[in-house]
């Protein structure tokens, strides 16, 4: 029974929440037994809030018995990404930095998921500021991939990806600066987003790089994430990059189907090196499987896409480097007491900060400093224009392009912890569409020979969020992915 | 822009940035930020002179409110979770020799 709940979809449990077939505190008990039998397994969670979640969901159940509106996800359980600022409870992006730190307020988005009667079930492990392919950067130790727990969950939001995959919660929230929704979604065989920049809010989140960071949802369907991508989006005037005009919704064309839909795959992608023969053949598949419902399907060329990873990894740290100027070890956070206060922030920031957070913070100071300014920083912003330029040329052809999500399935823990450029090169086909501010999400379509998930990406123009979402549930109808595998039973 | 990153670039960087490095780090640091930078280095191949740089997704110039006074977070609230504070400041380590 109770791993019955654990494997239903947050569209089906606020359903039964509705209709008096479950409890919100039957629902959060299940949740949570699952949290606590495979967690220390798995180390997805980092901190896990039982019991505010058991009075929460006490006071769901109260509501609904008074016969008052609980709200459109009442009785549905969440887990937040550990760089989601939240009232009181610990957050600590993954550092060892923030250890022991306990907001002040909550982000926008999770306000908003609790006004609307989600129950947050605590904190997600991601890589230290979000900073990483793998999840092996964290502060608190790796997440394993539910799939095969020799393997990595993906990164940053590896966490929130393997939660979801493992039926710990139905739906948790990520950010994604390069590919750190998408990617780990990839790699867990979940339904991952990256809403167009400045779509959802950023107010309360943990800055990595603010040009490029965007809060999403993860689902193990598509409708799922429809369905909290809805909750949470839209202005806020908080965050002042945040877009005024209201989005339009996209739970409603999921089942429009893609008849006469512009598919473009993009070649540069479609061939990128490293890219695994299985990956490439599923590609293939999901183009004809798209073509068979009606889409019309062509290949089409972003020639500087294949700059994007060369930009990003001069842009994304330059941006960290200023942001992570904060953690000095005065106003919050650890502090390493030296003779003056110069010495105090180098003695904290040494002891507080990891390895990859060190070194992009170097990298983005490099970048940033006199005499290669131009070089770098402001090359990088130029190949920028190039890529936003490469994309609104092929939208003037397709609706939406097409790509793998990442060029390999989940790899191996441990395997490019030594090689910083080897785990750069996972974000390859990710990072662009950060770049440029548009759309992506993530949608599980099979299976490597090792039964390893693999996932597909549906990109689309800044806005674009309604075709996007018709391709994606069209994809996953057509691949019949069952993402719900891991969720009952034993791993 | 091809020119490599040196051991004395990384400390001096790692000073600017307030990071203390150990030799060892200076070491594993310099070797890894120049394979790094030998990759971002392939921008250069491209002909760019005179294409705009983007700085920003959005096309935001200055986003204004109004200015009113409302409620902010209590000063409590945030010493609470300093490493140290006191008489309603955070307290820092001295800056000037005393007198």
């Amino acid at each position: 029974m109770t791993d019955a709940i654990t494997s239903k979809t947050a569209a089906e449990l606020a359903g039964d929440f509705r209709d008096g077939t479950l409890s919100a505190s039957e629902i959060v008990d299940a949740h949570l037994d699952r949290i606590e039998a495979l967690n220390p397994e798995l180390n997805a969670f980092l901190y896990i809030d039982a019991d505010r979640a058991r009075r929460r969901a006490a006071d769901l159940d109260a509501v609904r018995a008074a016969g008052n509106e609980a709200g459109a996800l009442a009785g549905v359980p969440i887990g937040l990404k550990d760089l989601l600022c939240t009232e009181g409870i610990p957050t600590t992006a993954g550092s060892k930095i923030l250890k022991g730190w306990r907001p002040p307020y909550d982000a926008t988005v999770v306000s908003r998921l609790e006004a609307q009667g989600a129950i947050s079930l605590g904190k997600l492990n991601m890589d230290e500021f979000a900073m990483g392919s793998s999840n092996e950067n964290s502060a608190y130790g790796s997440v394993k991939n539910p799939w095969d727990t020799s393997k990595v969950p993906g990164g940053s939001s590896g966490g929130s990806a393997a939660a979801v995959a493992a039926g710990m919660v139905p739906l948790a929230l990520g950010s994604d600066t390069g590919g750190s929704i998408r990617q780990p979604a990839a790699l867990c065989g979940v339904v991952g987003v990256k809403p167009t920049y400045g779509r959802v809010s950023r107010y309360g989140v943990i800055a990595f790089a603010s040009s490029l960071d965007q809060i999403g949802p993860f689902g193990r369907t598509v409708a799922d994430a429809a369905f909290m991508l809805e909750a949470i989006w839209g202005y806020d005037h908080f965050d002042s990059t945040s877009i005024e005009e209201p989005p339009t919704p996209v739970g409603s064309v999921l089942d429009d189907g893609v008849q006469g839909l512009r598919v473009g795959v993009i070649s540069e992608l479609a061939n990128t090196e490293g890219l695994q023969p299985e990956v490439a053949a599923a590609l293939q598949r999901s183009a004809g499987q798209l073509a068979a419902a009606g889409a019309i399907v062509d290949e089409v060329s972003v020639p500087s896409i294949e700059y994007g990873l060369s930009a990003y990894y001069l842009i994304a740290p330059a941006e960290a480097s200023s942001n992570l100027a904060r953690y000095d070890g005065i106003r919050y956070g650890l502090r390493v007491e030296g003779p003056d206060t110069a010495a105090t922030n180098r003695l904290t920031r040494a002891a507080g900060f990891g390895d990859e957070v060190k070194r992009r913070i170097m990298l983005g100071t490099y970048a940033l400093s006199a005499g290669y300014y131009d070089a770098f920083y402001g090359k990088a912003q130029q190949v920028r224009t190039l890529i936003i330029d490469d994309f609104a040329r092929a939208y003037e052809r397709f609706d939406v392009l097409l790509s793998p999500t990442s060029p390999t399935t989940a790899f191996g823990l441990g395997d490019k912890v030594d090689d910083p450029l080897a785990m750069y090169l996972s974000d390859v086909c990710t990072i662009a569409t950060n770049l440029a501010g548009a759309p992506a999400m993530s949608v599980p379509v099979g299976k490597d020979a090792h039964g390893l998930p693999i996932g597909m990406q549906i990109l689309a123009p800044a806005l674009g969020e309604r075709p996007m979402f018709q391709a994606g549930a069209a994809l996953e109808a057509a691949a019949s992915f069952n993402a719900a595998e891991k969720t009952g039973g034993a791993l | 822009m091809s020119a490599k990153i040196t051991r004395e670039d990384v400390a001096h960087v790692a000073a600017l940035a307030r990071l203390d490095v150990t030799d060892d780090e200076l070491d594993r640091f310099t070797k890894q930020l120049d394979a790094i930078l030998e990759h971002a280095a392939s921008v250069e191949a491209l002909d760019i002179d005179g294409v705009k740089p983007t700085y920003h997704p959005l096309p935001l110039v200055n986003v204004f409110r109004d200015d009113v006074v409302r409620p902010s977070i209590e000063r409590d609230a945030v010493l609470s979770q300093a490493p140290e504070a006191e008489d309603g400041r955070f307290r820092v380590t001295r800056i000037l020799d005393a007198e």
